[in-house]
């Protein structure tokens, strides 16, 4: 029997619960080469800032054990290319997009919401807070409760009512419960966890950081247990709240653990870098896990590893097989 | 020049055979689907370490080699230096490989029968013979010059002298051909064979070389530059450097997906590894934050 997979972000429907992670899809027409986009769940964007940008020097990625270190700086064409050309391009094959804003100022947050809020295709508005606040000397926004929901509350009041506001944590932050709640009391209708945590790495040939940029941010599976850990805290002081979860998510049983920690739609990232096709077997390989394990729905599988212990899991009701 | 890109697949090919070159190493995979759309300058992207591995990235080798053998063979070269290349260094005949290709823009070919010559550092130079051989069948006169640091580092110089009218080959340590770097003979082979046009691949530094060299003559200069690479099909945006568009504006482009083949006089050699203040989103033209 299949199982259901839909989930929900806030009110939107999506088919599956996989998306693209932000930075690691370009401009979606990459990943299109290979497969049809439609057959994710959502597709979500690279962070879109309002002037173009040409990003950091290179190098900007070094391979660590199960892990990438990356700065590339938010390169990207800006909004007015981005709304010309890419988000049509996305809309026309009907592809959910999930768009993700980056700015150095709560201003220029705003203004990226104003232009998104008419644009037609955008499924939902990712905020990533993982950017320095120039008016608070490079300090990360994502790393202060009060900072992040600034950013979120005023996104929320401009963007679209019927467009979900996501807010990006960072596992950086000291206590990503109280940004994740400080996101949730500005207006964020999900949150999504988590960013890439701040990493270094020293080329001990040339005896050098191995980045160009120095610090970069690290992904891959190396952060998979940081990002389940920051999914379970949250969901737990949150049940409430729609969850993306993501970090290191390279099979479908990855995407299955941020499920049953809580998470009703998982991101594949930079699992996407070594196999273009990684979102959709992801996708099958959840669906199998699910039917393996009894569930009929997806939804019945969200936050199940926080039931107390000795509770049964709710879904097995299996009647064909009740003696009843 | 060709715009109309080639549509990758992902193959899970097994090796045929492996061998080594000189200092290299060089594998035979049977990779149907990649051979058919492959053209000169293409590039494969080759996942390494195996099910489970802890190396996220794809390895990107140019191709040397496709046969039509076994349903379609093909052959890269390189060398073991990280864990990565050590691995594939270590596979077997009969080993499964997953690649993803072909991947980039090819070399663009003249549409009449010119002197071309074709320059190749290291192992660089693997990537040249399938040129080489389009070339000769468009009618074109092919010379090569093939350098590195030794002997056992020049890639191919048998088959370049088949292949090519006259080849002429370096070493740094002289222990072949002249003494000296490709850049010091290229000038006078180009005057000797009046060349109409130059190929070119290896190093950043050779590339700019040569590029400098063509330029002095006023002759093209097509060049397939060696970045590194995460994912080779254009999504992780680390391979890039700054090449001047046709409207003269200097963007970072991916070298995976505007490359590796780029026209020399358009690429910013001595800017590599920078962000040119003039690029297009340089900081300081628009906003200034990092992410």
């Amino acid at each position: 029997m299949p199982v259901d997979m839909r989930t929900y972000l806030g009110h939107v429907e999506l088919a599956n619960p996989i998306t693209t992670a932000a930075g690691c899809a370009a401009s979606g027409a990459e990943l299109a080469q290979f497969f049809d986009l439609g057959r994710l769940g959502a597709v979500t964007t690279r962070s879109i800032t309002m002037a173009p940008r040409a990003g950091r020097p290179t190098p900007r990625m070094a391979e660590t054990p199960s892990g990438l270190l990356s700065a590339v700086g938010l390169q990207g064409p800006g909004v007015d290319a981005f709304l010309a050309r890419e988000l049509p391009w996305l809309a026309q094959r009907n592809v959910r997009t999930v768009v993700s804003i980056g700015g150095g100022t709560v201003a220029e947050y705003t203004a990226l919401a104003r232009r998104l809020t008419d644009a037609p295709g955008v499924t939902a508005v990712e905020v990533n807070l993982s950017c320095p606040n120039i008016e608070d000397r490079g300090r990360v926004f994502a790393l202060d409760g009060a900072a992040s929901a600034e950013v979120v509350a005023s996104v929320r009041s401009v963007m679209r009512y019927d467009v979900p506001v996501v807010a990006k944590l960072s596992p950086d932050a000291l206590d990503v419960v109280a940004v994740a709640r400080a996101c949730v009391d500005g207006g964020a209708d999900a949150l999504s966890m988590i960013n890439n945590p701040l990493g270094m790495s020293v080329d001990t040939d040339a005896m050098r950081p191995a980045l160009a940029a120095v610090t970069g941010g690290l992904s891959g599976p190396a952060i998979r247990p940081l990002a389940v850990r920051c999914v379970w805290q949250v969901h737990a002081a949150l049940p409430g709240v729609p969850i993306i979860g993501m970090g290191g998510v390279l099979t479908g049983r990855d995407a299955f653990e941020f499920v049953l920690a809580g998470a009703c739609v998982v991101a594949v990232g930079t699992a996407l870098f070594h196999d273009p096709y990684a979102g959709l077997r992801v996708v099958r390989e959840l669906e199998e896990i699910l039917a393996a394990r009894g569930f009929h729905r997806l939804a019945d599988a969200v936050g199940l590893a926080h039931r107390p212990p000795g509770a049964t899991t709710r879904h097995r009701t299996d009647f064909e097989e009740s003696p009843l | 020049m060709s715009k109309t890109p080639v549509t990758p697949v992902q193959v899970t090919g097994t090796v045929l055979t492996t061998r080594r070159v000189d200092a290299y190493h060089a594998l035979t995979v049977v990779a149907p689907g990649i051979v058919e759309r492959f053209r000169p300058g293409h590039f494969v992207g080759v996942a390494v370490g195996g099910p489970g591995t802890s190396m996220l990235t794809r390895r990107a080798f140019s191709v040397h080699d496709v046969k039509p053998d076994y349903g379609g063979t093909v052959e890269f070269v390189f060398t073991a230096g990280g864990p990565g290349t050590t691995w594939l260094a270590e596979r077997r005949a009969r080993d499964t490989l997953d690649l993803v290709g072909p991947l980039g823009r090819p070399f663009p070919l003249p549409r009449d029968p010119v002197t071309c010559v074709l320059v190749g550092g290291e192992y660089g130079s693997a990537m040249l013979f399938a040129v080489a051989d389009a070339l000769q069948r468009r009618g074109c006169r092919v010379d090569f010059v093939l350098g590195a640091a030794s002997a056992d580092r020049v890639f191919g110089a048998l088959r370049a002298r088949r292949m090519g009218e006259t080849t002429t080959l370096t070493t740094e340590d002289g222990s072949l051909g002249m003494r000296g770097r490709v850049t010091d003979v290229l000038p006078g082979v180009i005057a000797d064979v009046r060349a109409d046009a130059v190929y070119a691949c290896g190093p950043m530094e050779t590339l700019r070389g040569v590029t400098a060299v063509a330029v002095e003559f006023d002759i093209p200069v097509q060049v397939a530059v060696e970045e590194r690479m995460a994912c080779g099909i254009g999504v992780c945006m680390t391979c890039v450097l700054p090449v001047i568009g046709d409207d003269g504006v200097t963007r970072m482009v991916r070298a995976c997906v505007e490359g590796p083949v780029f026209r020399g006089e358009r690429v910013r050699f001595d800017d590599v590894g920078t962000i040119p203040f003039d690029a297009l989103g340089a900081p300081g033209g628009g906003t200034r934050h990092a992410g």
